[in-house]
């Protein structure tokens, strides 16, 4: 899948900068951005995503107004005892920052997939992919947990049944998505370990591999600030 | 997946050059055909409605239950796997790459896989014929509570193929919509500004556009109501009693469902529109020997249409118990809409004004398609009124305005598009006398079927019931109105065959077509073969320098000159000849 002009990337050096670069890109022949079709279709299908993420958002917030019952307190619901302590929102908590940080470890990656450094990037790829799982991990363990506590998805001892139901869809789509992504490092940081990009000269697919990971990350802020906040 | 655009391996054996088969043409046809297919279950299932509304109790097997299964299953065939299948997997594959001058799709395998997911998205839904209980007969927009409940036909197989189908539909139409997009923004030949790009092209480009941004909505809408159904969740289940009993659901809002669900309807009624819009624009041009009139105005009405259109989902739902407020901002946005439409119809008939107007078959359709979307456009606006919709909301008025502007008007610039194009696809012409038969039967026969139900309407027939009998208020003539709307129905359902025999019969006896019969300016024309060849250009990309719109150019030697020449005085393919003269 070879661009035959993913290689002249730089921008014409006449260009102007600002909105006269904007108008000479749309009004140019050929191509309106200058990346290559790999990553403007990663670019496409994010924002097609960002539709999904943003109705099952909006969804669980409308049922959550619809409801009669209370909603439960999540607070209360998602806080672990933790030396003896109960804290709320820890598990939560350390999520994010375990997501957040493999967004960190991503971006590096890319750095050194530019540096053609193929060790590093890929190891930095792989301990992304090893965040991403353990991120997966702990959200088993709280389903588990939650599952153990009698939440279902059609009802729950502390409230509104919605509760249960938008939990496991979201979250569970959500992790869907960074399974996906886990899954999808690996494979393209074994082929940077294997010199596949090297040979071609091109690592633009780390770069694009991560940005379905940042996407993935920042859905899950909105996430976390939807449901686990409010 | 390794592919490079320049150095195409033509597939040498049967499977993979007809079958598994990564080239857009093919897999146009492929999806043409599919749509066909399926769109010919959809027109019977109409042919079987209208026999138990023309002739009420004489068909023993349609009983109440069948009747809502056909109009379910109709409803949902014609709007999503026939027209925005036919018109973004079918034509967009096929015209996009060609009219952009390109070699193939961005990415030809995810192109492949969109045909066989879409596929088995309608053999999914097919096979929902053969559950047990039958599809399901919640109504094409599958409101709940009823469509999960016992009551309503196909609620223990029928509802969750039909999600399930769904759900598959709209991964494919993902995987061809990011292709189309992808396609028209990033691989466009030399010369190729979206400004020079025919309004086909804009046309489908929108609607894929749209595709992508509304298809999440019924995706999300789809994947809770089989939780609903499956998992006993209560997104959209208040708290019910069925059948005597109290059922495990409560506190979910069926409102929620028709939110999502108009969020992705109504940018779907422009899903179909724009590509229609579009194939009228240039079948008009070309056939009219004449440039579109407001070229720019035409773009950019395309774009104003596509953003508007999601902004004006909850006129579907000014009856459905949503805040009252809601109907003043969504009516004031939809007869906002009406002003780009308007300027579209206003420039197709300025087009036609004095032009050398060639009434061949393709522009019969074009013609006929402006007819019928003004008609259907303009019952629009009564409904878009909250005040007149109110009144006419669940009538037979509402059934006619849907299908005279998103039923008939995209399937006669379908019709259009496919005598247009079809001799480029084979190398041969539709026969010309069956086509014209074809048109004036369809043009004819939709008017009579679709004109008398406005009237219908009016008098307060409501839509959706299985019979008529024994209402006081409607007077005994209606029913003979049925009973003549349904003979149209049957006549004109007839004379599809008619098509589809022309299709096939013409593939192999049609008169031979040269490689631009009409006479027409856009890339698709210029190819070196005909029908275009696996790769579509030979050995160099076309280099255009013109719009698409040149006809009639005072002084040229032909009444219409190729986007691929050259200006007087430039040298061919110089970055002078590029830059000079935007049309």
């Amino acid at each position: 899948m070879t661009n035959p002009t993913s290689q002249t990337q730089s921008p014409p050096a006449s260009a102007t900068p600002g909105w006269n670069e904007v108008v000479a890109d749309w009004a140019a022949d050929r191509r309106v951005f200058q990346v290559s079709w790999r990553k403007s279709m990663m670019w496409i299908f994010l924002l097609s995503d960002t539709f999904v993420f943003g109705c099952f958002l909006t969804g669980y917030m409308m049922v959550r107004i619809a409801t009669t019952e209370p909603w439960p307190n999540v607070s209360e619901v998602f806080a672990l005892t933790m030396f003896g302590q109960s804290i709320p929102l820890i598990l939560i908590a350390i999520m994010t920052f375990v997501l957040i940080t493999s967004s960190g470890t991503m971006a590096m990656a890319v750095n050194y997939a530019y540096r053609r450094d193929r060790v590093r990037c890929a190891a930095l790829m792989l301990a992304t992919a090893a965040l991403g799982a353990s991120f997966v991990g702990m959200q088993a363990f709280e389903w588990t947990k939650l599952i153990e506590d009698g939440v279902r998805p059609w009802g729950n001892p502390m409230g509104a049944a919605q509760f249960g139901a938008s939990f496991f869809l979201i979250t569970g789509f959500h992790g869907l998505h960074v399974s996906a992504g886990v899954i999808y490092l690996v494979i393209v940081a074994r082929r940077v370990l294997a010199g596949r990009y090297e040979r071609r000269g091109d690592y633009e697919i780390v770069e694009i591999a991560g940005l379905y990971w940042h996407f993935v990350d920042l859905v899950w802020v909105f996430i976390f600030a939807f449901f686990y906040l409010w | 997946m390794t592919h490079d655009a320049d150095t195409h391996h033509e597939p040498s054996s049967f499977w993979t050059r007809y079958v598994w088969s990564q080239d857009h043409k093919v897999i146009a046809i492929q999806y043409t055909l599919t749509a066909i297919a399926i769109g010919l279950v959809g027109l019977v299932l109409s042919n079987l409605m209208r026999l138990q509304l023309g002739f009420p109790g004489r068909f023993d097997f349609i009983d109440a239950a069948a009747y809502y299964q056909y109009v379910t299953m109709h409803g949902m065939i014609m709007v999503i796997y026939l027209l925005t299948a036919l018109l973004l997997g079918g034509f967009g594959n096929y015209l996009i790459p060609l009219m952009v001058g390109a070699r193939d799709m961005v990415f030809p395998y995810l192109n492949m896989l969109s045909f066989w997911v879409y596929l088995l998205a309608v053999l999914v839904l097919v096979a929902s014929f053969f559950v047990p209980g039958g599809p399901t007969g919640a109504g094409w927009t599958l409101y709940p509570p009823q469509a999960i409940l016992p009551g309503t036909p196909g609620t223990d197989w029928g509802i969750v193929l039909m999600l399930a189908s769904l759900v598959i539909f709209i991964v494919a139409a993902t995987m061809g919509g990011l292709n189309y997009v992808t396609t028209v923004l990033q691989a466009r030949t030399r010369g190729m500004t979206l400004m020079r790009m025919p309004l086909t092209v804009w046309g489908i480009f929108t609607a894929s556009v749209l595709a992508l941004l509304a298809f999440p909505a019924l995706f999300v809408a789809g994947m809770m109501m089989l939780l609903d159904k499956l998992a006993g969740t209560s997104f959209f289940m208040p708290a019910i009693v069925s059948m005597g009993r109290e059922l495990g659901h409560e506190g979910g809002s069926p409102l929620l469902f028709q939110h999502l669900f108009w969020f992705f309807g109504h940018p779907e009624v422009y899903i179909v529109a724009l590509p229609a819009f579009g194939i009228v624009s240039d079948l008009i041009s070309t056939h009219a020997r004449k440039n579109i009139f407001g070229y720019r105005m035409m773009v950019w009405a395309i774009v104003a249409i596509g953003g508007l259109s999601f902004v004006v989902w909850a006129h579907h739902m000014y009856v459905s118990g949503m805040n009252p407020y809601f109907g003043y901002f969504f009516a004031t946005t939809t007869l906002i809409i009406a002003v780009p439409t308007a300027i579209k119809v206003y420039n197709w008939v300025l087009t036609l004004w004095r032009g050398n107007i060639h009434l061949t078959v393709p522009m019969l359709f074009a013609i006929g398609f402006i007819c019928s979307f003004v008609l259907g456009g303009i019952t629009g606006l009564f409904l878009g009124n909250v005040s007149v919709d109110i009144p006419l909301s669940d009538t037979y008025f509402v059934v006619a305005h849907f299908h005279m502007v998103m039923g008939v008007a995209p399937i006669l610039a379908i019709f259009g598009g496919i005598y247009h194009w079809y001799p480029k696809v084979t190398g041969r012409m539709l026969d010309e006398r069956l086509g014209r038969l074809h048109f004036w039967v369809t043009f004819l026969g939709t008017y009579a079927i679709y004109f008398p139900m406005h009237y219908l309407g009016f008098l307060g027939m409501p839509r959706r019931y299985y019979s008529f009998e024994d209402y006081a208020f409607i007077p005994d003539s209606a029913q003979d109105l049925n009973a003549f709307i349904t003979v149209c129905a049957l006549v004109v359902a007839a004379f599809q065959f008619l098509f589809l025999f022309n299709l096939v019969w013409s593939a192999f006896r049609g008169k031979p077509a040269e490689s631009n019969p009409w006479g027409a300016t856009t890339l698709e024309w210029q190819t070196p073969e005909t029908p275009p060849r696996h790769g579509n250009w030979g050995e160099a990309l076309p280099v255009v320098h013109r719009w698409a719109y040149d006809y009639s150019v005072p002084g040229a030697k032909r009444d219409f000159i190729p986007q691929t020449e050259p200006h007087e005085g430039a040298p061919p393919g110089t970055d002078e000849a590029l830059a000079e003269a935007r049309p």
